[in-house]
């Protein structure tokens, strides 16, 4: 349930430090690529069609209708029930990720259109603490689902997550219980709920709304899971096998419903509102 | 008996060998020293009202994990009559670490379930060291319907260090099988009534946690992730990790049942003989029971619907934040 444990050829570090400098080395094809040719691309690699991670705010804009997004439930900001402290205080921590990412947290939410229809959106930011679930995370999801319900908008939660936010320890965990009884409502109630996971997604967030769409997508090679990589070879002492716990593997293993190319996400979302809300 | 000890209790153990050592001596012989191991037993009753008063969170993680703490089977045996076990969750296997069925408390019929540890070797490997693969929680999940169907209430031992990280796990869709009985569980239309007996270890502990009364035993523990857990993530790094990291980590992460009722997650603390719920199995049973019946008590006249809003109410305001206004 800890945040994403980095693995060694998937760390998260390379992918985040990639905006520097002109070219790239793609963690796909290993190929080193032309940046500005990646960012006209969508973050996807032209060679061999590998996702970069992409931010809330730009993964905002490929999705919804243009100068549709209001930001909602902003102001929401993390309390720190356990006064934690590790190396630096969690207070400090947050100040910190708030300045590196210029987010106040790890998800975006609000209303949008996405080819006219009315959209309730939650995108997670994995640049914010490994995109990590606490209070205000939970918070802004329920919400979401709440605003949903009364407004009758189709849910979508891109997720990019390492799981519950240990700092905030039984807070967190707790959040888990809480979003899952806000999906029970929108089930209730025939509210559409499409869950889009991104890489990577795991943990408390895995095992709790984002596995509970009505359909589930997940953009290509995708690391998705409960327990991380690194967790499961210390538990079982054997490598994993090739494609593990990436989106195809879960496709092929039958827990989601497909796996969609980023440029052909905001077509799919429009098209799955039309024939089911 | 043999006992196990844990390192702080070695000080007990000492005393305790010792008057067993005074009793063997004057058995049979007409020397009196029964004064003599009077006397230290009240001082290994003092020792231990000490020691037990002022544990660690550390102190506590080990007290909850101790080999002698009664398990979930042992409870139901002691609190329940006409227990029948039920198997299976009709998809894939049975899972021996969550093991549930129906049986009477005090003349109520119930549904009962939680998570089983194993007792020696050759137990604790069968029962996966209480580590529920996704099975585990589709078979609680498929009980706690039955539950629902015959309008009887679900009462839930917590018990294990969490959900099983293995590929057959995720093959079979461990954050699926946990995220269906959290969503689930929150809009069962009977009451359910959650007792921390151990460990309550994450996801995998919450996933049959979602309930109308929370309560846990005086020292067992309930956290996001294991002092060992949040110690390699925090601290190693910079080097080995050992017991004082854990001890760290388990300040940090306030675990407590004593820290989770000041924070109102739980609704209440059953307390535990001294020295542990394992110093006297029956005497916790009957505590447990006591609390189980206390809260069908409170919940009986509320309706399904009632239930299912108040429980919803509960998880709804958990959370600490502020809302900034433009
Ligand atoms: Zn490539």
């Amino acid at each position: 349930m800890a945040w994403f444990k980095k693995t060694k050829d998937t760390s998260s570090e390379k992918k985040v430090k990639i905006p520097e400098g002109l070219w790239i080395k793609c963690e796909g094809c290993k190929e080193i690529v032309y940046r500005k040719e990646i960012n006209k691309n969508l973050k996807v690699c032209p060679k061999c069609n590998y996702h970069f991670r992409i931010g809330a705010r730009e993964r905002l804009k490929l999705l919804v209708d243009e100068g549709s997004f209001t930001e909602l439930d902003g102001g929401l900001i993390s309390g720190d029930p356990l006064n934690f402290k590790d190396t630096i205080s969690y207070k400090d921590r947050i100040k910190e990720n708030q300045k590196k990412s210029g987010l106040k947290e790890a998800v975006i939410s609000g209303n949008a259109l996405i080819k006219g229809y009315p959209v309730c959106l939650v995108v997670m930011d994995f640049s914010f603490m490994g995109g990590s679930m606490g209070s205000v995370v939970g918070e802004k999801i329920v919400r979401a689902a709440e605003r949903c319900l009364e407004e009758k908008r189709t849910l979508i939660t891109i997720s990019s997550s390492g799981g519950a936010r240990m700092q905030e320890g039984i807070f967190s965990l707790m959040q888990m219980a809480k979003v899952s009884a806000a999906m029970a409502k929108l089930k209730d109630n025939g509210i559409l709920f499409i869950s889009v996971i991104s890489d990577p997604t795991f943990g408390g967030v895995t095992a709790s709304f984002v596995m509970l769409g009505d359909i589930i997508i997940a953009e290509p090679r995708s690391l998705i899971g409960f327990a991380g990589p690194r967790v499961i070879e210390q538990t079982i002492k054997q490598p994993l096998p090739e494609d593990f716990q990436r989106a195809e593997f879960l496709l092929a293993y039958g827990l989601i419903d497909m796996v969609v190319d980023r440029k052909n996400l905001r077509e799919v979302l429009a098209k799955l509102i039309e024939l089911l809300q | 008996m043999i006992r196990y000890y844990l390192e702080f209790e070695k000080p007990i153990e000492e005393l305790e060998i010792k008057i067993e050592e005074l009793k063997r001596l004057s058995d049979g012989k007409d020397i009196d020293i029964s004064s003599e191991i009077k006397r230290l037993e009240k001082k290994v009753r003092d020792l231990r009202s000490d020691i037990f008063s002022t544990l660690t969170p550390w102190q506590k993680t080990l007290v909850a994990r101790h080999p002698e703490r009664p398990y979930t089977l042992d409870y139901i045996n002691m609190t329940c009559s006409d227990f029948i076990e039920l198997h299976g969750d009709r998809r894939f296997s049975d899972d021996p670490s969550i093991v549930g069925g129906i049986a009477k408390i005090k003349n109520i019929p119930v549904v009962i379930l939680g998570h089983q540890k194993g007792r020696g070797t050759k137990e604790r490997i069968y029962r996966n060291f209480g580590q529920p693969h996704p099975e585990g929680y589709r078979k609680a999940l498929r009980l706690m319907k039955i539950a629902e169907r015959f309008k009887r209430p679900v009462i839930t031992f917590i018990d294990t260090p969490g959900a099983y990280p293995g590929v057959g796990a995720e093959e079979r869709g461990q954050a699926e099988a946990i995220a269906v009985n959290l969503m689930e569980m929150s809009r069962l239309r009977v009451p359910v009534v959650t007792i921390v007996i151990g460990e309550g270890g994450s996801g995998g502990a919450l996933a049959i946690g979602v309930a109308d009364r929370l309560y846990m035993l005086e020292h067992s523990i309930y956290s996001v992730i294991s002092p060992e857990g949040c110690s390699a993530i925090l601290w190693k790094k910079a080097g080995e990790i050992g017991t004082d990291d854990f001890s760290r980590a388990a300040n940090a992460l306030k675990l407590t049942a004593q820290d989770l009722l000041s924070f109102n997650i739980i609704d209440d603390i059953i307390p535990e003989p001294l020295g542990g719920a394992h110093r006297d199995p029956e005497g916790t049973a009957g505590k447990i029971s006591d609390f189980i019946l206390k809260a069908f008590e409170e919940l009986k006249t509320k309706t399904p619907s009632k239930l299912v809003e108040e429980r919803y109410k509960r998880l709804r305001k958990i959370g600490s934040f502020l809302e900034e206004t433009k």
